[in-house]
């Protein structure tokens, strides 16, 4: 277990306990115990094949789809153990949601990619209802003005970054609690990408936030509480001020200053 | 915090700050000599030196503007973050407290030929000294910048002392001297000016010192560590 990290929280809605994550005989995560609060949006920084994206991932059993993949020590959500045979995976990824670094809408309607989940769900008796779920969930995605007169064109035929807030608006549909993005705007212009960030700082406090982002300003932008991820470990976590400003480790510092390798 | 000093990967940045090093080291010595030249003018009554100190006041401004355009593009362009961050907003800080050491070196050159040399006044016989100490303050607080040192940072704002009670004791000697002597008040008041400008060049000091600590520890120095501020009279 990490001591230097300051993991714990008072009110977690997701803690995780000394998780080790297995690809077949390879370990990518080497004991990482974090709590992840409604209040804070939290980022996950690190190289590539530090492991972020892969623990990230088992906070709504992504890695469930990898056979090889193995996932050993304790994740909760409100208290609850996401891992036990007890838990539905749909129902938890319902809660769980997640917005992937290439924008990935349905090839479908703007109106039917927000209104799927509902459906699948069960969440609209009504039409009435649906329409309703489909209009509040773009309007908190900051896309219904740009939309709202062509709900019956193709998910597919908007721009990047308005596909990837009608990706944030599918997963808000389902009224989730918590809102897992890996790297929502690397593939974004600029403009696009300052929409999804005043977006995420928008959503904070109505959803527990994670975010793995490899732009280190947006990890600054966006986030309270930064985790620096190395080599599967989870070396320093903390405020996202300090982190940037006085990183206690110097793994973290060289990482941060341009430094690493 | 025991930094590595690797390089970065990016080289170009690693140049950026040498040379910014380079100028602040420019701009600490210019600022040195300044206090050194002021003083030896005095002591000689040498208006040619007087006025080059005056003169050599415009390379330490523009110093400073160089400075803090360096600083200003470095952090747009290189967005720098840690130690990287503090070390610029020190240089930056740290160049605008220089321009002061400098100006007010320039303030005691420029008293210089107010003084009539004739007018032996020894109430101020510890101002040579008093400037010594102040110089080296001054020197040790860029040597600490220099080497990244925060302990000699915390040293020199504990030596500050030094330079608060040769103020305070040439204050005491120069007003009694003022009052036995009243024709003396003249020279005396830009002896006692000259005086509160090392002073004031000693707090400069230890207020690098502070911005160096900072850089390098990432905290600001405590009061226990500053020392302390002891209270000169007339102080501002």
């Amino acid at each position: 277990m990490l001591d230097n990290t300051a993991t714990s929280s008072t009110n977690p809605k997701m803690s995780a306990r000394d998780v080790k994550v297995f690809y077949g005989d390879k370990q990518a995560i080497k004991g990482v115990s974090i709590d992840i609060d409604m209040d804070n949006v939290v980022a996950f920084i690190g190289p590539s094949g530090c492991g972020k994206s892969t623990f990230l991932r088992t906070l709504n059993r992504m890695n469930d789809t990898i056979p090889i993949a193995r996932v050993e020590g304790d994740i909760t959500l409100d208290g609850e153990n996401i891992y036990s045979s007890k838990m539905d995976v749909v129902q938890l990824r319902a809660r769980v949601g997640m917005v992937f670094q290439k924008p990935n809408p349905f090839p479908k309607s703007i109106y039917d990619n927000v209104a799927y989940g509902a459906r699948i769900h069960g969440l609209a008796p009504n039409k009435a209802e649906l329409d309703q779920i489909v209009e509040n969930s773009l309007v908190r995605a900051g896309l219904w003005n740009e939309v709202k007169d062509r709900l019956s064109d193709s998910g597919t035929a908007l721009s990047g970054g308005q596909q990837q807030r009608l990706c944030i608006a599918r997963a808000i549909a389902v009224d989730p609690e918590v809102i897992l993005m890996d790297e929502p705007c690397s593939a974004l212009d600029p403009i696009a990408t300052a929409k999804i960030e005043e977006l995420i700082h928008e959503l904070r406090g109505r959803y527990a936030i994670v975010i793995v982002t490899h732009n280190m300003q947006q990890a600054a932008r966006v986030s309270q509480k930064t985790a620096f991820f190395h080599l599967g470990t989870m070396v320093e976590y903390g405020d996202t001020s300090d982190i940037f400003t006085n990183p206690r480790e110097e793994r973290t510092r060289d990482y941060i200053t341009g430094r690493y390798g | 915090m025991n930094h590595s000093q690797n390089e970065h990967t990016l080289k170009a940045f690693d140049g950026d700050l040498a040379t910014l090093r380079g100028l602040i080291a420019e701009i600490g010595g210019r600022a040195e000599k300044a206090v050194e030249g002021a003083m030896t003018a005095l002591t000689n009554h040498d208006l040619d030196l007087a006025r080059q100190v005056v003169e050599g006041d415009k390379r330490i401004d523009a110093l400073e503007e160089q400075i803090d355009r360096m600083v200003i593009q470095t952090i747009a362009l290189r967005a720098p973050m840690a130690d990287d961050l503090r070390e610029l907003v020190a240089a930056l800080k740290i160049s605008g407290v220089v321009e002061r050491i400098g100006d007010y070196a320039k303030n005691i050159a420029k008293r210089v030929a107010l003084i009539d040399p004739a007018q032996h006044i020894d109430a101020a016989r510890l101002l040579p000294a008093m400037a010594d100490a102040t110089r080296q303050l001054v020197d040790d607080a860029f040597t600490a910048f220099a080497r990244r040192d925060a302990d000699l940072a915390v040293a020199v704002c504990a030596q500050d002392k030094t330079v608060d009670d040769f103020y305070n004791s040439i204050f005491r000697a120069l007003i009694a001297h003022m009052i036995s002597n009243p024709e003396h008040v003249g020279a005396g008041t830009h002896l006692l000016f000259i005086a509160k400008n090392l002073e004031r060049i000693g707090d400069h000091a230890t207020n690098v010192s502070e911005m160096v600590y900072f850089a390098v520890t990432g905290q600001s120095m405590n009061e226990r560590e500053r020392g302390d501020d002891a209270l000169a009279p007339g102080a501002d």
